[in-house]
């Protein structure tokens, strides 16, 4: 199987507690998170989390149910505004931008429940996605000028070429809502994708898969990141999923980080042995 | 009176009543908001109309693009002063809002120009068959042009995103907030068309006009099935020849009461309305 016998890239200390790929050194990170954190009520969800990617770099965030793995993906994308700390998206602070802003800037996701248009066919989720791409006026389109005509032969083939990425093209006219379950979570990423993002959050993207589908999706993964030459940042309880496809992962609880490295030292880290896999014996 | 005279006034009516239903449909479709203003709206469009033929002596071209340049810019008016702050509020809370913007335009109005009915000087030298000729493909340009708009345009995909799922909307890089005004800005606009067409054929504006006129528009709506556009057509079109064919066959008191029981009997036998889809909620 690919994944297993895949070249792991050396991680690389930078001097904030970050590590990245070699390979993306040189570059400011990506996407950056200094101190960031959030109370409900005086309940913080999430205290001092702190992230550099690299512009190529898979990374997995795991931690236990209710540890802020969400909750970092709503600061990350400006739904929830953060109490302290800020995001650098590839060196520009987003405080004050929309949601909207945020993901013109080149930040998309997906969701743990998935949230597709299911009243649009499966173009269409993808040409919303594309709507950031699109610049013909509105009158230009309502009169059907040459300029429509153009725009809308245009993005119909880069939303078929997109949907091409997981063989999805024979999909186009279906109605999303009526796709099958991993198709429906396969499409939710294109949908993202196709908004241009230099970062790609996935949120459990292997949630109700079986693991030959599991498997499928890891290629995927690294398929898009070869292909647009993203950064992704993933939630996965799928520690097969993670181990296979990340090359730094973050382990959250009680909204801290408490370990960061290789899938290979995580795994052997006792801190996370305790917090995460509680007294269950890692081999 | 012919046949035919009924069938054209029964269309003419319900042309009327359609232009009315698509505003409600379409802003009921992206906020869930039964905007009970909107029947006021239309008030306003012809007291607009009186104003600038009878008090100003202007010419009926004029009198039309500012009465619906005027419903335009009070629909975005009244969702950004009243409903915007309320977009995260509980549904009854904006709801019971439009129920007093609506209380506020009548009263306003009496207030402005006084309780008693002006007459609306004629726009055109058009017959009242013409006139009725003339609202009925008013009113089919106008769906078309809709239905184009909402299917074709990237602002259409934005507001069948938006009324689907307004969260993810947002991270797919629309602005929730633009994408709204436009759909009252065109809710209205068509409202303004209305009230021209409404005060061409009744030559009438008075302060509560909007009242009777919203609420048979809003029965229009719910019997086509809310949130949909050819059901807000096609429930105008029945609601205009129910009340027509009362009045045809001498119990003009009841026509009123007629249009009520077709509502509660829809809503007995098929809540969703005829285009109306089931929705079952997401648990």
């Amino acid at each position: 199987m690919p994944s297993t016998n895949r070249k792991r890239s050396a991680l690389v200390q930078l001097e904030t507690p970050n590590l990245i790929p070699e390979r993306d050194l040189g570059h400011t990170p990506v996407l950056e998170a200094q101190h960031l954190g959030i109370e409900f009520g005086g309940l913080k969800a999430v205290d001092d989390f702190n992230i550099a990617m690299g512009r190529t770099e898979i990374s997995g965030l795991i931690g236990p149910n209710g540890a802020g793995k969400t909750t970092i993906f709503n600061l990350l994308t400006n739904v929830y505004r953060p109490t302290r700390g800020t995001v650098l998206l590839d060196g520009v602070d987003t405080a004050g931008k929309s949601v909207a802003e945020v993901n013109k800037m080149g930040i998309a996701r997906t969701f743990q429940n998935i949230r597709l248009f299911n009243d649009m066919t499966v173009e269409q989720n993808v040409l919303v996605g594309f709507g950031n791409a699109m610049t013909t006026h509105l009158l230009t389109d309502m009169l059907r000028l040459p300029g429509h005509w153009k725009q809308e032969a245009e993005f119909h083939e880069r939303a078929l070429e997109l949907l091409d990425i997981f063989d999805m093209r024979g999909f186009a006219d279906t109605w999303a809502g009526n796709l099958p379950y991993g198709a429906q979570r396969r499409l939710e990423i294109l949908r993202a994708l196709a908004t241009g993002p230099k970062v790609l959050l996935l949120d459990e993207p292997a949630a109700g898969m079986n693991p030959a589908e599991t498997e499928e999706l890891m290629e995927n993964i690294q398929k898009i990141r070869d292909e647009f030459q993203i950064a992704i940042l993933l939630i996965e309880h799928d520690m097969s999923l993670v181990m296979g496809v990340c090359e730094v992962v973050g382990v959250l609880d009680y909204g801290r980080i408490i370990a960061k490295g290789t899938p290979e030292e995580i795994q052997n880290d006792p801190k996370v042995i305790e917090a995460y896999l509680g007294k269950q014996e890692v081999n | 009176m012919t046949i035919l005279t009924q069938v054209l006034n029964g269309l003419q009516l319900g042309s009327i009543y359609a232009l009315v239903a698509l505003g409600y449909t379409m802003v009921y479709g992206i906020i869930l908001l039964l905007n009970f203003a909107h029947g006021d709206i239309i008030m306003v469009g012809a007291y607009v109309s009186w104003l600038v033929m009878a008090q100003l002596g202007l010419s009926p071209v004029i009198a039309i693009v500012l009465s619906i340049g005027a419903c335009t810019l009070l629909g975005v008016l009244i969702d950004k002063v009243a409903y915007a702050p309320l977009r995260n509020a509980p549904r009854l809370s904006i709801l019971i809002t439009a129920i007093g913007v609506s209380y506020f335009l009548e009263n306003g109005a009496q207030l402005v120009f006084g309780a008693d009915a002006k007459v609306v000087p004629s726009f055109t030298d058009l017959s009242a068959t013409g006139v009725g000729i003339l609202t009925i493909v008013v009113t089919a340009v106008c769906t078309v042009v809709l239905t184009l708009l909402v299917q074709k345009s990237k602002i259409g995909k934005a507001m069948r995103a938006v009324s689907e799922d307004m969260g993810a909307a947002r991270l797919m890089g629309i602005n929730v907030n633009h994408t709204i005004s436009f759909t009252f800005a065109v809710g209205s606009a068509l409202a303004g068309v209305g009230a021209v067409l409404y005060t061409m054929a009744y030559t009438q504006a008075t302060p509560t006009m909007g009242m009777m006129l919203g609420t048979k528009a809003f029965v229009a709506a719910v019997l086509g099935g809310i949130g949909s556009i050819p059901g807000a057509v096609v429930g105008g079109l029945l609601v205009g020849f129910a009340e027509v064919l009362v009045t045809a066959i001498g119990l003009s008191t009841w026509k009123d009461a007629v249009v009520f029981l077709l509502l509660i009997i829809v809503l007995i036998v098929k809540p969703t309305g005829i285009f109306g889809r089931s929705m079952s909620e997401k648990v």
